[in-house]
């Protein structure tokens, strides 16, 4: 039993390491996705600031920005992820070896969540701080379950998706590209979502940013929550929870899927398909 | 007796022109299959050896690939370790590892002891015991200075020789080599040849399955071979065995001091099957094709008794590639398939 748990472990760990040193070999990130992040957080942050809205509004637009660092990572980075290991040659060493592939889709998404946490929260701190925003959370015990529980749902799709963009190749990218801007609306990145018409406001519901952002605004502005509410934080968390079983379920059958058809059909190996 | 350490039984694998698009039908034109393997049946017993040779398009990085678990097959069955490939895949895979030559895998970012670590961790290697395994398998194939160096700053040739490391460093019991020596100079090559011996040594249980265009490294590592085209097993059988079938009667080359005579005379000979002489501005070549090898004394002596004066003599074997030529028709530079194999 210690085995079965040991080797999984331990390759999520070591598969995660190449994408975590990354970070720290490579620090011109720095400048591309703090900086010009800002740029479009200023933008909205102008405007609501015109309109004289509630400050807790720039601060949605912070924590949008910080959290939308996560879904071009798992979009991009973590969807794309077995295709690229494939183009370079890793792909059939990891089937190869004795270790489940969840784990490395797992220290995958890891690596991914760790270097991303680190570009979220320079984002958000450069946020907090250009923009002075009135950021109180009073549970941040459920404020930080909240967060683990959108990035693990969150990365949950993430991982279904690398499985998929394998499996149709390159026309599995230009679907993922019509994905991304109706996403950062039915999430409301920048917004409150109670704006929606409820039924717009429940296909939002599919994505874990929406529940994660409406719970997390609520534990950072509580004072206004009431203003811009969706559901309850409590509702929430049953979401985002019911997401994450749902979203690894799928990418645990995918990937048994696509291992199957690609040994049938012998596609492990074929690059540039 | 022992199970086998690999066993193919009609082994088949048919190739099918993948599906365009999500929506679209798949083709029906049947000429759109190619045959990478057909009906192989081998047999690889622990502790051996064991050489595919063939052109390219052969099939054999595709029968690696279903030994491997990499790759169903379409028809036949086949075992590793006792273990079926497409059933019990999981059980097969913590016992075998896979290196191709000319491989590009690992990742740019790390360097290369880095890399080593990722994959041996992933492979299950207690970490305790990686870097010894490590260091020595850099000194194996001189890449220690490399070490600490990234991998995108590697030549391809040392970038495969991590890769080798790589296949090594998890220890399996039965290792698939695919053209392992694939674009390495001499020495390396040569370094490898003499560690994969030492390596088949150490544990008696090892079994190694490689394959290789080099006609000289599989005859110098094999203990048995198969000649492997279009799909098909040719032949399987030791180098020496597989020579001996091209080889009618046994030859001999004496190099003879310049003035020696008498060739018609050693032709006529009880056990000479053919004598033929060529002479060079220094020595006689004397070349006898004999029913048997003991009528090699006979031409000795015929040759000492009319005065002439032996400079050297050897037995002249045939090549795997008069083998191979015999086989397949054609010799192993004939890549007119464009498939891989």
């Amino acid at each position: 039993m210690r085995d079965a748990l040991t080797l999984p472990v331990q390759a999520t760990l070591a598969r995660s390491y190449a994408r975590v040193i990354w970070m720290f070999r490579n620090r011109t990130w720095i400048i591309q996705e703090t900086i010009l992040p800002l740029l479009s957080v200023a933008a909205f942050a102008y405007v609501y600031r015109a309109m004289h809205a509630p400050e807790e509004y720039v601060g949605f637009v912070v924590l949008g920005a910080a959290m939308t660092a996560f879904w071009f990572n798992v979009l991009w980075s973590m969807g794309a992820h077995l295709y690229w290991e494939r183009d370079s040659g890793n792909l059939e060493i990891y089937i190869m070896s004795p270790a489940p592939m969840m784990s490395i889709l797992a220290g995958m998404a890891l690596g991914g969540m760790t270097t991303t946490c680190v570009r979220a929260l320079s984002i958000l701190t450069a946020g907090i701080l250009v923009f002075d925003v009135p950021f109180h959370p009073t549970n941040w015990w459920l404020l930080a379950a909240v967060f683990a529980l959108t990035l693990l749902a969150l990365y949950g799709l993430g991982m279904m998706f690398a499985s998929l963009f394998l499996m149709f190749g390159r026309e599995a990218w230009h679907t993922v590209n019509l994905l991304q801007e109706p996403v950062f609306l039915l999430t409301g990145m920048n917004f409150p979502i109670k704006i929606f018409p409820r039924v717009i406001a429940g296909v939002g519901l599919l994505i874990p940013l929406t529940a994660g952002m409406d719970a997390m605004r609520q534990l950072m502005f509580p004072t206004r929550a009431y203003t811009f509410r969706f559901l309850s934080v409590e509702t929430e968390i049953a979401i985002l929870a019911g997401l994450a079983v749902v979203f690894l379920t799928l990418a645990k059958r995918c990937l048994d899927y696509l291992e199957r058809k690609a040994r049938e059909e012998g596609r492990l190996g074929l690059r540039w398909q | 007796m022992d199970t086998p350490a690999i066993r193919t039984e009609g082994l088949t694998r048919t190739y099918r022109k993948p599906r365009k698009g999500w929506f679209r039908r798949r083709p029906a034109d049947e000429a759109a299959e190619f045959v990478a393997l057909s009906g192989v049946d081998l047999e690889v017993r622990p502790g051996e050896l064991f050489g595919l040779l063939g052109p390219n398009g052969a099939g054999k990085t595709t029968l690696i690939k279903i030994l491997t678990t990499l790759l169903a097959p379409s028809a036949g069955r086949a075992w590793v370790d006792g273990l079926d490939v497409v059933t019990e895949a999981a059980a097969i895979r913590p016992r075998i590892n896979m290196v191709s030559g000319g491989e590009t895998s690992g990742y740019g970012i790390l360097n290369v002891r880095e890399n080593l670590w990722m994959f041996a961790r992933i492979y299950g290697v207690p970490n305790a015991d990686i870097k010894a395994r490590i260091d020595k398998m850099l000194d194996v194939v001189a890449l220690k200075d490399k070490a600490s160096s990234r991998v995108s700053h590697l030549s391809t040739g040392q970038r495969q020789k991590m890769n080798f490391c790589r296949g090594f460093i998890t220890d399996p019991t039965i290792l698939f080599l695919d053209e392992p020596t694939l674009g390495l100079d001499v020495t390396s090559a040569r370094a490898i040849r003499r560690f994969l011996r030492a390596w088949m040594k150490e544990r008696p249980e090892r079994t190694m399955l490689l394959t290789t265009h080099y006609m000289a490294e599989a005859d110098e590592l094999c203990d048995r071979l198969a000649i492997i085209d279009r799909g098909r097993v040719l032949a399987c059988d030791t180098p020496a065995n597989l020579k001996r079938r091209v080889q009618r009667f046994p030859i001999f080359e004496l190099s003879l001091a310049p003035g020696a005579d008498g060739v018609a005379e050693i032709g006529r000979l009880t056990g000479v099957h053919q004598a033929t002489k060529a002479e060079t501005p220094t020595t006689v070549e004397l070349k006898v094709a004999l029913e048997e090898e003991a009528a090699i004394g006979a031409v000795v002596q015929s040759v000492v008794t009319r005065g002439g004066k032996i400079l050297t003599l050897k037995k002249v074997e045939p090549t795997l590639e008069d083998v191979f030529i015999e086989l397949v028709g054609h010799g192993l530079s004939s890549d007119d398939e464009g498939v891989s194999g």
